[in-house]
């Protein structure tokens, strides 16, 4: 289940939040990102969540404002990335209490820690909610006064 | 102190206009930079987060990767997080900074705080470059077994990344791997399984070290569904779904061709297929996953069978992701259970009413493959009712499909020109280019249909004239069968849905007027329409002649010049007492010996139909070497008018297929002809030759060669010496050849045709001098009889294709008295194909005072393995007493 790339866009085609697991050049990466806002955020409602795109196969799951986008191989397992998908929501929804577009664009940094936490090198590493969780907030703390720690508010 | 990231991105979120966005951006930047350069301690963690979220936005921050390697090497785990996480955002492995970090992550990955590892770890894994896998790897051999379970879960995936980039490192790793899935943590086996997958994709030969884990894996699987509730790994209600999907997917790898570890399998992969839950996502996703390894693997056929059930099931389910899954495995699976496949036809063909594309793409893919002779039926009924709602795009594939489908299962062939006609009718300006010759040549090679098919045909005309395709074969067919249409069918019995339309001259005129003069009519077509009516001018009465010729004067002075040639060439051919033969119905055009497929450009009967005539007479010449080219279909009606008063038969053993003719052919033979009439047969056949020797050669210049000719029809008075001086040239002689003819029949006839032209023109030397030597022809005597000798001349006319060899028979009579009525016709073993032109006279003059030549040519599809050996039948009258024998004359076997 190899993650090319997974990327957040709002419904109004801006960028929430990118991590690229495989090397594209900048050029590519807008071109890209461009390139899928359209066709994600063109397909009617009722159409499945699976596109075909180059030789990958994007997956994709609208929640409210939010789209989740992933690209990952032809032949990886469609419904599991959905899954996958679902998992990272959740987490984020329970690490800000009911998430909503705001959180993640004033706390997109903490965004892609819980994301690396979750998916490493395209692959996934934690399947439990909790652990990651657990993680997350034990990093936190670590921040707020460990011994010669610097902790500034960003 | 600088403003905080917050504020920067309200700042920014309450720019009206991008270029405002731009300049407040372009502010900031530059005092990050400034900031930069005092070393603002305080300030780098914020301002490299304030770089993230610019870097987001799409505007240039490079300048900002080395803040990133100084936050990095901070000892404070502050600084890390936020310096590896912009390490990994503002830099890639292809940038050179990065080697910088190289000894940094290395001091990190051995921290003794696992979240400074971590971090660590995770920007290794996400952005190592080739040369930072090598340097590092040694140091993730190391933490794979670290005590700590969050770090080795990283490691793993970590691991993945490293023989990503270099492959030679396998062998470190395998032997860690084991101790990692005898764990507990679900993290980390599902890490594991995923850097053994890795490893096994990446190269099959590693397989063999995994081949053990089976049991192990099995019992894992089997611990997931059989636990109740735990609370820390359940999804939706079920264990660890990421974990069942991984291990299921690992076990198709290992199960694959090996019997051993797929019969360990089979009771797990049943267990899962019974026992999860497919009302959610979640379960659906397992079931997917476990009907992919249960048709991997080598599992038993009742588990195969469960498997499509599941995916048939999945067809079912309301939720579009579940079907379009359950589609794209059905067309994976199709090719190893095709009953089991079949069974869930109905639910399939629903699909193709999806509104979903993607889903009704799939449909209609796997039903192009479940199509049988036994369904093609009832399955092409559905994808025709389907083609009347699909939408544009679609319909090109479907229509596609539909033609190669029908054209493959067909159960006979009425069905197939219906089919056709229908889909041609519905979709017509989708269908690809080759349909509409493929169905001209179905219909006139199906004779017994042709009345029917044009009246179908006339009958879709009559409703709509708008799709280009079918109209051009129904003019076709109105042209060719035209006298079939408005035949008075009363009397005729029907068939039970059998057609006898009444339809009059006058109707048939006013169709092709209309087509004239509609709008959406293209060029092509109008050609077609001329073509059609030209030809119906031979086949109406002479009532209806008036208004044709009207119609065709019309276009005399049209601004497109193929049309104005065709109507002035057409025009003039009404003054031109032969042209009922000319216009004669063309004799069936014969399917290529290899089936044209739909999509294969190269064989030519595709060629989209630009001219009429130029398809009229690429067909017959192309899809059989029976057929020299248009001017046979020409010719040969000319030379039987020659021949008038004869019912001879020398149309057919020019036109048709001479091996399946033969029996016709046998048991009549052609009576003398007049002086004149003999000088134009020797005129006939030289032209013949010279076609067919250019035919033989490769068919090059059909267009130039067809240009010509029809011009040459135009050209009254030609010299026949032309036909001397461009012998060397195909496409002139090939021309003048024809000019000569028709000089010969409008004006006087030559009184004396030179005996050796037409050898000359026979002769391959001379159509391939040019080109290259070959070799002498060899002469010898066949048979010797009754005073009757024949001679082949023998000669392969193409030095680079030796299977095509030209026989010249040479005939001459030592007796006294002229052999008259003489027929020669040949039959050949079924590896050979025989064309055999007519002689050059049926009456041989008597002491050896002449010769006659026939000249047929032999195509040896076992060349070099068979010899060639043809079989004779004979008849002649000497003195009005007739002769018949039926002699084997096999030729030397070099030949």
């Amino acid at each position: 289940m190899t993650f090319h790339f997974l990327l957040l866009l709002s419904r109004q085609g801006k960028t929430r939040l990118t991590k690229w697991y495989s090397p594209f050049t900048n050029k590519e990466k807008s071109r890209f990102t461009r390139e899928i806002g359209n066709m994600v955020l063109n397909r009617p409602p009722k159409l499945c969540n699976f596109l075909e795109w180059k030789e990958y196969k994007i997956i994709f799951k609208r929640y409210a404002s939010l789209y989740f986008v992933v690209c990952c191989d032809r032949e990886d397992n469609e419904l599991i990335v959905l899954e996958i998908i679902h998992h990272f929501v959740e987490i984020l929804d329970r690490y800000f209490g009911n998430v909503c577009e705001l959180d993640l664009i004033f706390n997109f940094h903490k965004a892609y820690y819980i994301l690396d936490e979750l998916i490493m090198a395209g692959e996934l590493q934690e399947t439990s909610k909790k652990t990651v969780l657990r993680l997350i907030s034990q990093q936190d703390t670590l921040l707020e006064g460990g011994p010669g720690e610097h902790k500034v508010d960003l | 102190m600088s403003s905080k990231l917050r504020d920067l991105i309200k700042t920014v979120r309450s720019c009206k206009t991008a270029a405002e966005e731009r300049s407040q951006i372009a502010k900031e930047s530059a005092l990050i930079r400034t900031a930069m350069k005092e070393e603002d301690l305080e300030s780098r963690q914020r301002n490299v987060a304030k770089l993230l979220y610019i870097h987001m936005l799409g505007y240039p921050t490079q300048f900002g990767q080395m803040e990133c390697l100084k936050l990095i090497v901070s000892p404070s785990y502050a600084d890390k997080r936020i310096g590896y996480l912009g390490l990994m955002l503002l830099l890639d492995e292809k940038q050179e900074v990065l080697l910088l970090a190289t000894n940094c992550i290395r001091g990190d990955i051995m921290n003794s705080n696992q979240f400074i590892v971590g971090v660590s770890l995770c920007a290794f894994g996400n952005i190592c470059s080739t040369a930072m896998a090598r340097d590092i790897s040694p140091e993730i051999e190391k933490v794979i077994s670290h005590s700590n379970p969050y770090i080795r879960k990283k490691a793993a995936l970590c691991a993945i990344r490293v023989l990503r980039k270099v492959p030679d490192l396998t062998e470190n790793y395998i032997p860690k791997i084991k101790a990692l899935l005898s764990e507990r943590n679900h993290a980390v086996i599902l890490t594991a399984l995923t850097l053994i997958i890795e490893i096994c994709e990446m190269d099959s030969t590693q397989i063999i070290h995994f081949k053990k884990m089976v049991p192990q894996l099995v019992r894992i699987l089997k611990s997931l569904t059989s636990s109740g509730y735990l609370p820390e790994h359940d999804i939706g209600g079920v264990t660890d779904p990421f974990l069942q999907v991984k291990i299921l997917r690992l076990l198709r790898i290992l199960g694959q061709n090996d019997p051993e570890a797929s019969d360990a399998m089979n009771d797990i992969l049943a267990q899962v297929s019974t026992n999860t839950d497919s009302t959610k996502n979640v379960g659906n996703a397992i079931l997917y996953e476990c009907v992919q390894t249960i048709m991997t693997i080598e599992s038993e056929n009742g588990l195969k069978v469960m498997a499509i059930n599941i995916l048939g099931r999945f067809l079912l389910n309301r939720d579009n992701n579940i079907r379009y899954v359950a589609l794209n495995t059905l067309s994976r699976v199709v090719n190893t259970d095709i009953q089991a496949v079949q069974r869930h036809r109905n639910t399939i063909v629903e699909c193709l009413k999806d509104p979903d594309v993607s889903i009704r793409c799939r449909a209609l893919d796997l039903i192009y493959s479940l199509v049988t002779e036994s369904n093609i039926r009832v399955l092409v009924r559905e994808l025709l009712n389907f083609l009347l709602i699909a939408d544009a795009q679609f319909k090109s594939e479907l229509v596609a499909k539909l033609c190669i489908v029908t054209e493959k299962y067909a159960p006979n062939k009425r069905w197939q020109i219906d089919t056709i006609l229908r889909v041609m009718s519905i979709a017509g300006n989708f269908i690809p280019d080759e349909v509409p010759s493929n169905l001209i040549q179905l219909i006139s090679s199906t004779p017994e249909l042709s009345s029917y098919a044009v009246q179908k045909l006339y009958l879709a005309l009559k409703q709509d004239i708008t799709q280009q395709p079918l109209t051009q074969v129904g003019l076709w067919c109105i042209g060719e069968y035209g006298d079939l249409l408005v035949a008075d069918k009363s009397q005729l019995p029907k068939d039970e849905d059998g057609l006898s339309l009444n339809v009059s001259e006058q109707a048939v005129i006013d169709i092709i007027d209309l087509i004239f003069r509609h709008a959406t009519t293209t060029q092509a077509t109008r050609q077609y329409s001329l073509t059609s009516l030209a030809k119906l001018s031979s086949r109406f009465s002479q009532s209806s002649l008036q208004r044709i010729k009207t119609m065709i004067d019309n276009y005399k002075q049209n601004i497109n010049l193929e049309l104005q040639q065709r109507a002035c060439e057409y025009s003039t051919l009404f003054d031109f007492d032969k042209k009922a033969s000319i216009l004669d119905r063309m004799p069936p055009i014969e399917k290529q010996e290899e089936s044209p497929h739909i999509g294969n450009k190269n064989i030519p009967t595709q060629t989209p139909p630009q001219q009429h005539y130029q398809q009229q007479q690429q067909q017959p010449q192309q899809q059989s070497s029976q057929f020299g080219s248009i001017l046979d279909g020409l010719d040969s009606p000319t030379q039987s008018s020659a021949n008038s008063g004869n019912n001879n038969n020398n149309n057919n053993k020019q036109g048709g297929n001479a091996m399946s003719l033969l029996e016709d052919i046998f048991g009549s033979a052609p009576t003398p002809t007049s002086n004149g009439n003999m000088n134009n047969n020797n005129n006939m056949n030289n032209m013949n030759n010279n076609m067919n020797n250019n035919y033989a050669m490769g068919g090059m210049g059909m267009n130039n060669n067809n240009n010509n000719s029809m011009g040459g029809m135009m050209n009254n008075n030609n010299n026949n010496n032309n036909n001397n001086n461009n012998n060397n040239n195909n496409n002139k002689s090939q021309a003048s050849a024809l000019l000569d003819i028709m000089g010969d029949l409008q004006l006087t006839p030559t009184p004396q045709q030179p005996q050796s032209q037409s050898q000359q023109a026979l002769s391959p030397t001379n159509q391939t001098s040019v080109l290259q030597p070959v070799p002498q022809p060899l002469t010898f005597l066949v048979y010797q009889k009754h005073g009757l000798n024949i001679s082949y001349e023998c000669s392969k006319p193409q030095p680079n294709n030796l299977s095509l060899t030209n026989i010249n028979m040479v005939i001459t009579n030592t007796g006294s008295s002229p052999i008259t009525n003489f027929s020669l016709q040949a039959a050949v073993p079924k590896y050979l194909k025989i064309q055999l032109l007519a002689p050059s006279s049926t009456v041989i003059p008597p002491n050896n005072s002449g010769e006659v030549t026939q000249v047929s040519k032999v195509l040896n599809s076992q060349q070099g393995q068979k010899p060639i050996l043809l079989r004779l039948k004979l008849d002649f009258q000497i003195n009005g007493q007739p002769f018949s024998d039926v002699p084997d004359t096999p030729l030397p076997s070099l030949f």
